[in-house]
């Protein structure tokens, strides 16, 4: 029995990571409509960008947050203004094809400067901590993945709903026109919002670095969580995420528990069923 | 004073019908003109032709844009190992076969990620290609993660000789590649492709004329299933082994595929064909590049797709006025 809610605490504590990685998809579909199939990709450009700042400056990668976070920013913005911009309209094939293009770019670039080897960030002895609470025990990692998550999508709730800011972006995201009427520059404002989308891509791509090894080719796979994440929870519900997150961590670790090769699949088949009963997802946000 | 007439076919078409005709036949007598390696060669191409011609309808035609049909690549490759090795199927017999199942298995997925629409179907499809990838690996039968071979009495039975064999599954691909073109000529050409063109342009449109948009992509999405799977055991006849991670490879089934198409021209029947001699050229030329080739690949078809969203057919087409596969009708003042 104990097993059991061990696997349960342990998918809902992996279920904080799949949010990371959700919550940079969630919001630049809420504000621009673009799905963006290099997210995984970026993800994993974030944790070599980590790798490279912790092994040239010699610090933990927590603190080299500081450094990845500002650069991944930056990349979001020239991103969206430079390339991203372009393709967005009425047309959906576009902007699938054109991000498809760019991680196959991505995943190759990364293979040409970094090798195909497993890479991993060393975060030192909280790796291996762990608190002990009613006969569990909780890796302290896990723990403050969790946390980051929460803390993230608290963020962007409020950054969305209290900021000048956020009033912007769910200004274009009602009404692009109007928006441009009213005195804003919607290829500044969405250039904004995929460089705080990747900003949070970054934290998801160091958090992910420290728990697992990875390599160029893993991003494909943390779109598909990330993107699993978001439609179980309901899209545009962001705190929906982190409930799909959840949910996809938690089938994962069962599905683990009654047979190792079952991990990813289990989450696959929770997606499905989910999409087969709720096809608007779990929690989806009312219309007005 | 002269009668407008309404015509399908121009002279440049009825040229390209007797130029393919003649290059069909030097074609089919491949395997006396060329060598192993090349042989080779164009037996991948014409399938990887058919791959993109399948793809192209799916997402130029039907707007069904799917990054995911590595799911019944893999699934073809399988059934024909699975149907020859325990069924004792001639692999022509499973081969086709793997079609039929393909697009029995079709339909309850489409039924799931129709749900999903644009974008998020696209990666819906990934998801389920992903799960056919994690079934089959947990198949022991099959050699689960890392795969099996053809048996050599299976092998055997396509053909006594080697040079027998190759030159078989070579006209196999080439009859692939006719029959996958005719088909979806033909298709267009028809009721249902008129239908399908009118949900391209404009679905509330087409709606509103009375089109049932869903049965009309759910055909596609079938008929596409069945085909591709009925591809993947080409290729893998090829190949003569299968493991979970070549069968339903992302990189080898969609992303050369996209490639193909978005380079030729998406939306044309021309597009694939061009496409996919552009990708073999540039493969040709720069594979020793490895990762440098793929990042050039990828680089090309983002700046195909902003720049000249039609691909290179569609430059040539705006240009000349051609269609080499008439499918539009042209309205004309006959010359008394």
């Amino acid at each position: 029995m104990i097993e059991w809610l061990n696997a349960i605490v342990q998918g809902v504590l992996l279920g904080g990571l799949y949010a990371l990685f959700a919550a940079g998809l969630s919001l630049i579909f809420g504000v621009m409509r673009l799905v963006n199939i290099a997210h995984g990709d970026l993800i994993i450009l974030a944790a070599y960008l980590g790798l490279s700042t912790t092994v040239m400056l010699g610090v933990h990668p927590f603190v080299a947050l500081l450094v990845v976070m500002p650069a991944m920013a930056g990349i979001g913005y020239v991103l969206q203004r430079g390339l991203l911009n372009q393709t967005l309209g009425t047309d959906i094939l576009p902007p699938l094809l054109v991000t498809f293009g760019l991680s196959v770019i991505l995943q190759n670039a990364l293979l040409e400067g970094y090798t195909a080897d497993p890479q991993k960030l060393s975060a030192g002895s909280i790796e291996t901590a762990s608190l002990s609470v009613g006969g569990l025990s909780l890796g302290v990692l896990p723990l403050l993945t969790f946390a980051m998550a929460v803390a993230v999508i608290a963020g962007l709730q409020w950054i969305f709903y209290a900021t000048a800011l956020g009033r912007q972006f769910r200004a274009v995201s009602d009404n692009q026109d109007i928006a441009q009427l009213m005195g804003l520059n919607k290829a500044h404002v969405f250039g904004l919002a995929m460089a705080l989308a990747l900003a949070v891509t970054a934290i998801a791509g160091i958090m992910l670095g420290v728990r697992t090894s990875f390599d160029p080719s893993i991003g494909g796979g943390r779109l598909i969580f990330g993107f699993e994440a978001v439609i179980i929870g309901g899209l545009g519900n962001i705190w929906g995420t982190l409930a799909g997150g959840v949910i996809l961590g938690v089938a994962q670790t069962i599905g683990a528990k009654i047979d190792p090769g079952w991990q990813v699949l289990a989450g696959h088949i929770a997606f499905l069923v989910v999409l087969a009963i709720r096809p608007n997802g779990l929690f989806p946000r009312v219309e007005h | 004073m002269s009668a407008p007439v309404v015509t399908r076919a121009t002279r440049a078409s009825r040229v390209a019908m007797i130029v393919a005709a003649l290059a069909v036949i030097v074609l089919a007598l491949a395997p006396w003109w060329a060598g192993r390696a090349d042989l080779r060669l164009m037996g991948e191409i014409f399938l990887y032709l058919s791959l993109a011609c399948l793809w192209n309808l799916m997402a130029g035609y039907a707007g069904l844009v799917s990054v995911g049909q590595q799911a019944f690549v893999g699934f073809g490759g399988y059934m024909l190992f699975a149907l020859t090795i325990f069924g004792g199927l001639h692999p022509i017999v499973a081969i086709l076969g793997s079609g039929v199942l393909a697009a029995m298995l079709s339909v309850p997925v489409a039924a799931l990620i129709f749900r999903l629409k644009g974008a998020y179907f696209a990666i819906g499809t990934w998801v389920m290609a992903e799960v056919f990838r994690l079934t089959f690996a947990q198949i022991s039968a099959l050699g689960g993660g890392s795969g099996t071979s053809l048996p050599v009495d299976v092998v055997r039975s396509l053909a006594d000789s080697r040079s027998g064999r190759e030159a078989f599954s070579y006209w196999l691909a080439l009859g692939a590649a006719i029959t996958v073109i005719a088909c979806v000529y033909l298709f267009l050409r028809s009721r249902r492709g008129l239908a399908l063109t009118a949900i391209r342009d404009s679905e509330v449109a087409a709606s509103g004329l009375g089109i049932d948009i869903w049965r009309t992509k759910l055909e596609v999405y079938v008929v596409t299933s069945a085909f591709t799977a009925i591809i993947g055991g080409l290729l893998f006849l090829q190949k003569l082994r299968i493991s979970p991670d070549a069968a339903f490879s992302v990189n080898d089934w969609t992303a050369f595929v996209i490639f193909i198409v978005v380079i030729g021209g998406i939306g044309t029947l021309e597009g694939p064909i061009i496409g996919t001699l552009i990708f073999f050229l540039l493969r040709e030329t720069l594979a020793d590049f490895g990762t440098i080739y793929l990042m050039v690949l990828g680089a090309v078809a983002i700046v195909v797709m902003l720049k000249a969203p039609k691909g290179v057919w569609g430059l040539v087409r705006d240009r000349y006025d051609l269609e080499l596969f008439p499918l539009s009708y042209r309205v004309r003042t006959k010359k008394e």
